[in-house]
């Protein structure tokens, strides 16, 4: 963005643009403006009103030259912006950001204007957060784009769902084995694809997403096919359940603790549990970070062949990298299944994938702090424009276009060292020297 | 102090289709000595070291690595990453660091080989324990000790990729030697070097045959540097072994003076720092 701010673009050059730019749309008006079928007696026919195509002409190059005039002063207005960074002496306080942030988040329900649309649209975000964190380790970390996560959402969410209804497990067992079964399965995916880079690998992971919700679809006796599975077993806390009347031998929460029965408690429970699911993967990813292994799956992203020699198993890094993605969204599919009650393949399709990628690279590969910020972006935008009804999605596509013009690396982009020479403890020699 | 054998290459032959690009080299690489590889271009000295050094597999030929703990170990049947573990760790001609993270997280990946068990599956470093916590700051200390000694510390949290040519071809010394490596080998590591910056990497190479115990194999087309610093030299050409010796002796092989510079002419060898008396 710092070219139009340094090289002014000569006036005569704007006006050739815009000229293209005008040419264009007349040409493109001609069929979409200038010929128009009527349905009259005689049949269908083809009335031709040319008038339109030298207005659209007109109009499209008053825009484009006013945009272009517009877009050097608007840059250097918003540069400021753009170019933000926080202050260095924030430094200090960002390892208290994280328990700050999850503070706050769990006073949210408790606050007078919580009600059952905020808490519901607060765990909505949640679990995209967590979705997010989970790929934002393949696709950020490691460099691994993959285009068909939902399918680990997916299998984390009929796991639970199998299990609870077939096998009358608990939620809590019944989280464990989504997680697994998704790192399971991204094991399985991960082996014949290692070969496979860029666009190869993304269009392996996309086939895989699509096989992943075709076999479900399609295996009715197992899944129920688009009929979906219902009557998955609700969470529980220390066994006690969430609802009016307690389960033949068992004691629900509000006999329990004695506080009167509100519908209300189940939403704050959900929240609070898949808030403390988050924020326990968003620590697990920071420290793993730090770890050989979290180094080994950002140096791969960097340079593969340097790994190599440096006796990194490429295999293993990757293998690794998918699967504790894959863990993760396994937890979130289980937990959507159980918030739910009921799971159905038309939740796991390639929208799905696609937001939970979009939250990962509008966040900025790699940024926890972004995958945050950009799925309550991705998640609350669009419920704050209801009131726009049809034209959400434009201001949403709208908000993403201006977001990659000013911030191409995605909300947060630029990486944080996982470790610095200057704050890691010196040797007590090298002090005394010093 | 010992120049036992450290890597015996035998009959090394490399052949891509219809390409024979190395054929049925000899070569000894010794502990505590610096052996150099030259040639004109595209003799096949990089591809010499690809094969030595697992990325590729070669067509025919035996690479016998004496290792002091692990015995023999017969190179070409490791998979590729596996050579490094055994300590024949090298550099690229064209640079390879990790240009996003910093020279620090460079030369901690680097330590990947020793870190990786301390973490125990991750579990102690999740958890942060104690032995996790000592093993990263004898991590941290070690690539300390190699930043200084390559005069890298003022840039030790800077972004690899930001650097000038000269400190990233440092750094990936510094990342090779963080290895605590056997054998080094290093793939022009004076190409896009000034003078000064050429004499100061001849002194390290020096300083860490006589500290280190370990052996280094260099590919340079820097005739100063090479006749200057090595101890024993092996020239090849069109994928064949054409001389061995010691500098002296190369310096007045009329093979290599052939192979370099068709006809002799006395001020050209002079320049190549060839035939120089």
């Amino acid at each position: 963005m710092a070219a139009p701010a340094n090289a002014p673009i000569p006036f005569p050059h704007r006006l050739r643009d815009a000229g293209i730019a005008g040419l264009v749309a007349m040409a493109l008006a001609v069929p979409f403006l200038g010929l128009r079928t009527v349905n009259l007696d005689q049949g269908l026919v083809v009335q031709t009103n040319l008038a339109y195509v030298p207005l659209a002409g007109v109009l499209v190059f008053l825009g484009r030259l006013i945009l272009g005039l517009l877009a050097g002063p608007l840059a250097k207005a918003t540069a400021p912006l753009a170019n933000w960074r926080p202050p260095a002496s924030t430094q200090r306080l960002r390892p208290w950001g994280g328990p700050l942030l999850v503070l706050a988040a769990a006073a949210l329900p408790f606050l007078p204007f919580a009600n059952r649309y905020i808490i519901d649209l607060g765990t909505t975000a949640l679990i995209y957060i967590l979705l997010a964190t989970g790929l934002n380790i393949t696709v950020g970390l490691a460099g691994l784009l993959d285009l068909g996560f939902a399918a680990f959402y997916a299998i984390g969410a009929y796991t639970c769902a199998l299990t609870t209804t077939q096998l009358h497990w608990g939620f809590w067992p019944a989280l464990a084995a989504g997680g697994l079964a998704s790192s399971l399965f991204a094991v399985l995916l991960s082996l014949p694809i290692l070969r496979l880079r860029g666009d190869y690998l993304a269009i392996v992971t996309l086939g895989f997403g699509e096989i992943t919700r075709i076999v479900i679809l399609n295996w009715q006796s197992l899944t129920g096919g688009p009929n979906g599975v219902s009557g998955i077993a609700r969470p529980t806390l220390f066994g006690l359940t969430f609802d009016r009347r307690a389960p033949e031998g068992g004691h629900t929460f509000s006999e329990i603790t004695g506080i009167a029965y509100a519908p209300e408690h189940r939403l704050i429970f959900l929240y609070l549990l898949i808030l403390a699911l988050t924020a326990l993967a968003a620590y697990t990813v920071a420290r793993l970070r730090r770890l050989p292994i979290g180094r080994a799956w950002e140096a791969l992203r960097e340079d593969e062949i340097a790994c190599r020699s440096l006796g990194i198993n490429p295999t293993m890094v990757k293998v690794s990298a998918y699967a504790t993605g894959a863990l993760m969204g396994g937890l979130a599919g289980c937990f959507f299944a159980a918030r739910q009650g009921f799971v159905s393949p038309e939740s796991f399709g390639f929208m799905e994938s696609a937001t939970i990628l979009a939250i990962v690279v509008l966040g900025g590969m790699g940024s926890q702090a972004g995958v945050i910020i950009a799925a309550l972006f991705i998640v609350v935008l669009p419920e704050l424009a209801r009131g726009f009804a049809d034209y959400r999605m434009l201001a949403f596509g709208l908000a993403m276009i201006l977001i990659m013009i000013w911030k191409p690396g995605g909300l947060l982009a630029g990486r944080l060292p996982t470790i610095r020479l200057s704050t890691a403890k010196p040797k007590p020699v090298a002090e005394a020297a010093l | 102090m010992t120049t036992e054998p450290l890597l015996d290459v035998q009959g090394l032959t490399m052949r891509f289709g219809g390409l024979l690009a190395v054929d049925g080299v000899d070569l000894t690489a010794d502990r505590n000595r610096i052996t150099a590889l030259i040639g004109p271009n595209g003799a096949g000295k990089t591809t010499i070291f690809n094969c030595l050094t697992g990325f590729y597999r070669p067509t025919a030929g035996r690479l016998l690595l004496r290792h002091p703990t692990r015995g023999p170990i017969e190179l070409q049947k490791l998979k590729g990453y596996g050579v490094a573990r055994t300590g024949v760790v090298r550099t690229f001609q064209n640079i390879r660091l990790f240009p996003s993270m910093t020279v620090l997280e460079n030369l901690l990946v680097a330590q990947h080989q020793t870190l990786m068990p301390k973490s125990v599956f991750s579990l102690a470093g999740l958890l942060n324990l104690k032995g996790w916590r000592a093993a990263e700051e004898a991590a941290v200390e070690t690539a300390r000790d190699w930043l200084r000694r390559l005069d890298l510390l003022a840039v030790a949290d800077e972004a690899a990729g930001n650097l000038s040519y000269g400190m990233q071809r440092r750094v990936e010394i510094a990342r090779a030697m963080s290895t605590n490596p056997l054998l080094l080998c290093l793939d022009e590591p004076a190409a896009g070097l000034n003078p000064r910056e050429t004499r100061a990497l001849a002194d390290l190479l020096a300083g860490i045959r006589a500290e280190h115990g370990i052996g280094i194999l260099l590919i340079e087309h820097d005739m100063g540097l090479v006749m200057d610093i090595s101890d024993r030299i092996f020239v090849v050409d069109h994928g064949a072994r054409i001389a061995a010796g010691t500098p002296a002796e190369i310096r007045n092989d009329a093979r290599v003076i052939k192979a370099y510079l068709g006809e002799p002419d006395a001020d050209d060898l002079a320049h190549a720092g060839v035939g120089a008396p």
